[in-house]
């Protein structure tokens, strides 16, 4: 490898409203795997607006960010569901831009989700941090498949000395969090999330590790509502050595 | 039992707090799950085969006019009659017509989900006849007055124990001290039951799960075998289907029902099945004197040539169904329709307008687990987001979701406003916790109803970051 790739991240909103923590862990890691790495003006990938139907505010967010990540040899999300709108579904709400199209296809060929990304491009295969406990491993279903990652983060957090790790039961099956719908239907919402803290506690994990913050942010909150005291961490967080930090929602 | 989908929010609520229910629907994993995965698993080349499926659904839905005269055409030539129903009440007035001019008032009826979906049986009952349903979950729900709560298991959002107290209260004629808590006892009871009307019938009344153009014939596939007491039986055989079933041939028909059993059941062949071309032909022993098929529209020529056409390739497996994280949550009398989970979702909205099923649609987390298991590659999220886009345009969207996703995306689109109302709301949100996390915002209610929001670090990435530089 000669020159170090120029990687824009993707912060995504959340991290950027609620655990900043996550964002400089990507920056950590993104750094030691030889990457140079910028985080140009942001907002939000525009999933929402997309997701809620409203295709010309889902399409203006496209092209936002097109205009302020076109320029980077990457693009790094620590989600596979903001990465998952930028290489599924760009091309979709630009469909009619013909102007954009193409250039939405061409920031989707290079955008990843940040473990794959390590994995896949950089070819990183072993850490050396500690976290010390036993954990499961909460799949977000468009990391699963949107962006078909599913072995990555299981293969960097096998590594790290004192974890042990625990699998669900049903990986596959959804937390429940889906953006609005959290919000819209929150008693269904509500039964998602405890039919997987059910499944989390019956793996004997004390932490639970994913790698989309919505989905940790909803199953958290959850487990702060009903007292279950399971802690709960981006893999971001746990790969850049930052697990002696205060988890998702402690003081 | 409500049985109106905009009521979908109100029922979910009350199928949630159904402990049976829970029970019973935990069952979707054990039961169908794991043997769809099983038989999966044992076929070699399932994805070619997907693949060829797909191609022969979307082969059938543009050339759906030729193959469906075609079939009429085979039909007829043997002595079948085809009869055409633009929507469910020309539907349910073929079949009247038909059950009148046989003068048949016994009917025995079983594996048709669009009788289901057109009202027949209420229709036919309010005229003095009752058809009874042959196939062990169609007469249980029946029984109870319940509509089907999933395609292929109609009672399935019940438990052994509801089906006891059913047939108790339904068959007042058997002794009371019988024994019927088993699962072989209740069947045994069922089959002794319906026999009786099996032999006194004199219209039966299916649906088919393919038409074939090449031979004019129809395909059922069924476990239980009622499926061919009930066609064989009776002097009448009333066949009910939807249009978009017709395929090019049998062998065609064949590639989809190695996807139907398996993605449906985890068979790898159901126990019977049953290839149906015409009234008894001369020298035949057996089989109904007369045939009728009646081909049901019913909304589905509405989808062609949009982009929700493709929810027409469905062969009504329920993978989707059985596969669905909210589905699973809610069970099937939730949506109050006939047709539910993913399918009902990307369907219903095109056959009942988006006014009565605008939940479905949205009621969905887009796991994208439908997609993946569906045996003909229905893009079953992008369909329900393709609705969702029809009702933000449209009157039907709440106005006070339409206003807060405007001010969001208001700030989404002005990255300068956007960070400085972004750091404001994440210093009010600490500002709110304690102990970690917040417990309540006057805003966000439907978030703060069943949840608490984990304290967030007061500071936005984006501050910090230029701060470090």
């Amino acid at each position: 490898m000669t020159a170090r790739p120029r990687v824009g991240l993707f912060v995504t909103c959340l991290v950027d409203l609620v655990r900043p923590q996550i964002g400089f862990a990507a920056v950590k890691l993104l750094e030691q795997a030889g990457c140079d790495v910028e985080v140009p003006v942001q907002t939000c990938c525009g999933q929402p607006a997309w997701n809620s139907g409203a295709d010309t505010p889902a399409a203006d967010l496209a092209r936002q960010v097109i205009d302020a990540f076109e320029s980077f040899d990457y693009v790094v999300a620590p989600s596979g569901s903001c990465a998952g709108m930028i290489v599924r579904h760009y091309v979709e709400a630009l469909t009619n831009d013909s102007a954009y199209l193409p250039r939405a296809r061409a920031l989707a060929a290079k955008t990843h989700e940040l473990i794959s990304f390590l994995m896949r491009v950089r070819g990183v295969n072993d850490v050396s941090v500690r976290c010390i406990g036993t954990a499961c491993y909460q799949d977000s279903c468009s990391s699963l498949r949107e962006m078909n990652v599913q072995d990555e983060p299981r293969a960097l957090l096998s590594q790290v000395e004192g974890l042990t790790l625990s699998e669900l039961r049903e990986p596959e099956v959804c937390c429940g969090f889906g953006g609005l719908f959290s919000v819209k239907y929150p008693e269904i919402s509500e039964r998602m999330a405890d039919e997987k803290i059910l499944d989390a506690q019956a793996t004997g994990a004390d932490l639970m590790i994913g790698g989309d913050l919505g989905c940790l942010l909803h199953l958290k909150g959850r487990m702060q509502r009903e007292g279950v005291p399971m802690r709960v961490r981006h893999v971001a967080e746990v790969l850049a050595g930052m697990a002696d930090e205060p988890a998702l929602g402690e003081p | 039992m409500n049985l109106d989908p905009r009521r979908f929010r109100e029922n979910s609520r009350a199928a949630l707090e159904d402990p049976g229910l829970r029970i019973a629907l935990g069952r979707l994993r054990t039961h169908f799950a794991a043997g769809r995965a099983g038989a999966v698993e044992r076929y070699p080349g399932w994805e070619e085969l997907r693949e060829q499926g797909r191609a022969i659904r979307d082969y059938s839905l543009a050339n759906l006019d030729t193959l469906l005269e075609q079939f009429e055409r085979n039909m007829t030539a043997r002595g079948g009659h085809v009869h055409w129903a633009r929507d469910g009440a020309e539907a349910r007035h073929i079949v009247l017509a038909i059950l009148q001019q046989r003068n048949a008032r016994s009917i025995i009826k079983g594996k048709s989900m669009v009788s289901e979906e057109i009202g027949l049986n209420p229709f036919l009952e309010a005229r003095g006849i009752v058809p009874v349903e042959t196939d062990l979950g169609e007469y249980i729900v029946q029984l109870r007055r319940e509509p089907p709560s999933h395609i292929i298991a109609p009672a399935f959002h019940l438990n052994k124990e509801d089906v006891t107290a059913t047939f108790r209260a339904a068959h007042t004629e058997l002794p009371a001290d019988r024994s019927i808590a088993e699962r072989s006892e209740l069947v045994a009871e069922a089959r002794r039951v319906l026999r009786q009307h099996f032999e006194s019938a004199n219209a039966g009344i299916t649906g088919a799960n393919f038409l074939t153009a090449a031979e004019g014939a129809t395909m059922l596939v069924t476990n239980e075998g009622n499926g061919d007491l009930t066609r064989l039986l009776p002097k009448t055989h009333i066949v009910l289907t939807g249009i978009e079933k017709v395929v090019a041939n049998l062998e065609q028909a064949a590639v989809l029902l190695r996807l139907l059993t398996r993605s449906a059941t985890g068979q790898d062949i159901s126990s019977y099945v049953t290839v149906m071309s015409g009234p008894r032909a001369t020298g035949e022993t057996d089989g109904p004197e007369n045939f009728h098929v009646v081909l049901v529209d019913n909304g589905r020529t509405h989808l062609l040539g949009t982009q929700a056409q493709e929810v027409l390739r469905c062969i009504r497996c329920a993978a989707c169904l059985n596969h669905c994280p909210v589905y699973a949550a809610v069970g099937g009398h939730a949506y109050g329709t006939t047709y539910t989970g993913p399918l009902g979702a990307a369907l219903n909205p095109g056959t009942m307008g988006l006014p009565i099923a605008h939940h479905h649609p949205n009621a969905s987390t887009f796991c994208g687990r439908c997609a993946e298991v569906c045996p003909v590659k229905i893009p079953l999220p992008k369909i329900m987001r393709h609705w969702r886009a029809r009702e933000y345009a449209s009157s039907v969207a709440p106005a006070s979701a339409r206003r807060g996703l405007r001010l969001w995306a208001f700030f989404a689109r002005r990255p300068a406003l956007y960070r400085v109302a972004a750091k404001t709301v994440s210093r009010v949100l600490r500002l709110f916790a304690c102990d970690g996390r917040v417990r309540t915002l006057p805003l966000f209610r439907d978030w703060f109803a069943v949840r608490d929001f984990p304290a967030p670090h007061g500071r936005t990435f984006q501050e910090l970051w230029t701060a470090r530089k």
